[in-house]
């Protein structure tokens, strides 16, 4: 059994960030990456499904990013995947999602795994659509926001529970090969130890060119979707009365409004 | 290609209240974009929706019969591919909700289309442009879709009025479409979301408490404030992932919507999945260290402050 895990390092911006002066981007400083949220719960799935299983299984995580993006690898190898994929090309700078989504394509057709697990979104672009567009370059069976996950590998069928709006659940069985995004909570993201971490850098990390893959850049970047006009600071719109003043100054003003909008 | 496509959204026998959204935002484009407007309903039982889809300036509704009863995403996702190709619309509009995140995107990528999810702005400007969040939604981004003939997007729900329906009865035509043996997933069942006693939705004041709380021995702290400015608690994703607080507590887009009279959010940050259950409450009061968090977007007061440190003050204002 293989699964591969797709993961993103995502740029938090910290808070006193500042965008480039045409409107372009956000200035590098400003950024702070790490690991999605939602690919630390992908990840986790994987490996836990490696665990019940048997030993010969393989956990391969993959990622579309730059040199800074390895320390994101190196710590899922930390945590247990058994090898890492990087796929880099200047090319790529920018790549909206329908052109990451091509890219990994690519590699997953290669990889042929049992099981493709992707995050529902990344907690910086949001889109919530990488894993549904590599399942249709891939045409690969599909379940987008899975928050339970019981795989058969025997049977190759997979029994999981989709989160719909308001809460409710919807029980589906999908035969596999399959993709599926999944849901933050659907189970507890391991840390990895110290020892874990030394090892890891001897784990397999490979790094590999679009060329490489047999993938033409220029033909890649004709997958994008859109292209950015501008960036620029949400509209204040009515804005927030601020309420200034000592802790105590906010507390006693927020136990007047709530009195006055409750008997109002 | 020209016109716009709506592909509306159902769920066990109703039309879901995005779908009206999805409407009036294609109504409000329709000039630039070719001067068509066609919603397509893709359901076991599509026709009994046309009533409540004819809206004034909608040219054709398309009926399109899904052999499974429930939404199927490769159902969905072959049927809308056949659709574009049938139709030839420059502009395809959906929502971002659960079910159109599991085919939708999978659509733009294989047919090589222009695509933004999550879009909260739609316009046109010698072809559509939109802007959604970036950066976890602390700035905006603008988007263009050069050199595309047909450009998917999905509009986040509660962005947009919903169109009125009902008046006269808007055309409707069968699509017949070649769907069986299409679906690649059984439905099983559907599991009922669980009834714990609390309901709060019904709530006219929510204090409501997200990822800044840190620590599980907390929550009773802030149970009791609640109770104490008259209050019930509620909370966003992370305390309900994280296991410390039952989901029925829970506001957002996987939770509950909201409509409290007063909403008063302690060290949450306004994720989009966050806002979208609870942006319509009548005040919204938000304390957060960060200037920039989402949430003073759509809060009517707001405090830059420790959440602990405002927390032990309204402790003791109340004593």
């Amino acid at each position: 059994m293989k699964i591969v895990v797709t993961v993103k390092q995502v740029a938090a911006l910290d808070d006193e960030f500042e965008l480039l002066g045409d409107g372009s981007g956000v200035h590098p400083d400003s950024v702070e990456l790490e690991l999605n949220e939602w690919d630390a719960f992908s990840l986790e799935a994987a490996l836990q499904l490696r665990e019940r299983a048997g030993s010969d299984d393989e956990v391969v995580v993959v990622t579309v990013g730059g040199t800074e993006s390895e320390e994101t690898l190196v710590g899922c190898l930390a945590k247990g995947a058994d090898r890492a994929l990087r796929i880099w090309d200047s090319s790529l700078q920018g790549a909206d999602v329908l052109v990451v989504a091509r890219v990994l394509a690519a590699v997953v057709a290669h990889e042929a795994p049992d099981l493709v697990l992707c995050g529902v979104q990344s907690s910086d672009a949001v889109n919530g659509a990488t894993g549904m567009a590599l399942a249709g370059y891939l045409e690969m069976p599909h379940v987008a926001v899975v928050k339970a996950l019981d795989y058969d590998p025997a049977g190759s069928v997979a029994t999981v529970r989709r989160e719909l709006e308001g809460g409710l659940v919807e029980v589906l069985r999908v035969g596999t090969p399959a993709l599926l995004t999944i849901q933050t909570g659907i189970n507890e993201p391991r840390y990895a130890n110290l020892r874990a971490i030394k090892q890891a850098s001897a784990k397999p990390l490979e790094v590999r060119t679009l060329a490489e893959l047999g993938l033409d850049a220029a033909k890649v970047s004709m997958a994008a979707g859109s292209r950015r006009r501008k960036l620029r600071h949400p509209d204040a719109g009515g804005g927030a009365e601020m309420l200034d003043g000592s802790p105590s100054d906010v507390a006693a003003r927020i136990v007047e409004l709530v009195r006055e909008r409750m008997t109002g | 290609m020209s016109g716009v496509l709506v592909v509306v959204e159902t769920r066990r026998g109703e039309l879901r209240e995005v779908s009206l959204e999805l409407v009036r935002a294609a109504l409000g484009v329709k000039d630039s974009c070719g001067g068509r407007v066609l919603v397509a309903v893709l359901d076991h039982d599509p026709e009994r929706f046309v009533r409540a889809l004819s809206a004034e300036g909608v040219d054709e509704i398309l009926l399109v019969y899904t052999p499974t009863e429930h939404f199927e995403a490769h159902v969905s996702q072959k049927a809308l591919e056949e659709l574009i190709d049938a139709e030839r619309p420059g502009l395809v509009v959906l929502g971002h909700t659960i079910n159109s995140l599991g085919f939708a995107p999978a659509v733009a990528a294989r047919l090589g289309l222009g695509f933004a999810s999550d879009v909260s702005s739609l316009w046109s400007a010698g072809g559509p442009m939109v802007s959604r969040g970036a950066y976890g939604d602390k700035l905006v981004a603008e988007l263009e879709f050069p050199g595309k003939d047909c450009t998917l997007v999905m509009l986040r729900a509660g962005t947009f009025e919903p169109a009125a329906a009902g008046a006269q009865p808007v055309r409707a035509r069968t699509v017949e479409l070649a769907l069986d043996g299409v679906a690649a997933t059984e439905h099983v069942g559907f599991e009922e979301v669980q009834d714990t006693g609390v309901d709060i939705t019904k709530a006219p004041f929510l204090v409501s408490i997200g990822r800044g709380v840190e620590d599980k021995d907390e929550i009773p702290r802030f149970e009791a404030l609640a109770e104490r400015l008259g209050g019930t608690l509620s909370v966003s994703r992370p305390l309900v992932d994280a296991g410390w607080v039952p989901s029925a507590r829970q506001v957002g887009q996987s939770g509950k919507t909201v409509k409290p009279r007063v909403y008063l959010a302690l060290g949450i940050s306004g994720a989009v999945q966050h806002l979208a259950g609870m942006r319509t409450a009548e005040t919204i009061i938000a304390v957060n260290t960060d200037p920039e968090a989402p949430i003073f977007g759509v809060a009517h007061y707001g405090a830059v402050a420790d959440l602990f440190e405002v927390t032990d003050e309204l402790e003791r204002a109340l004593d």
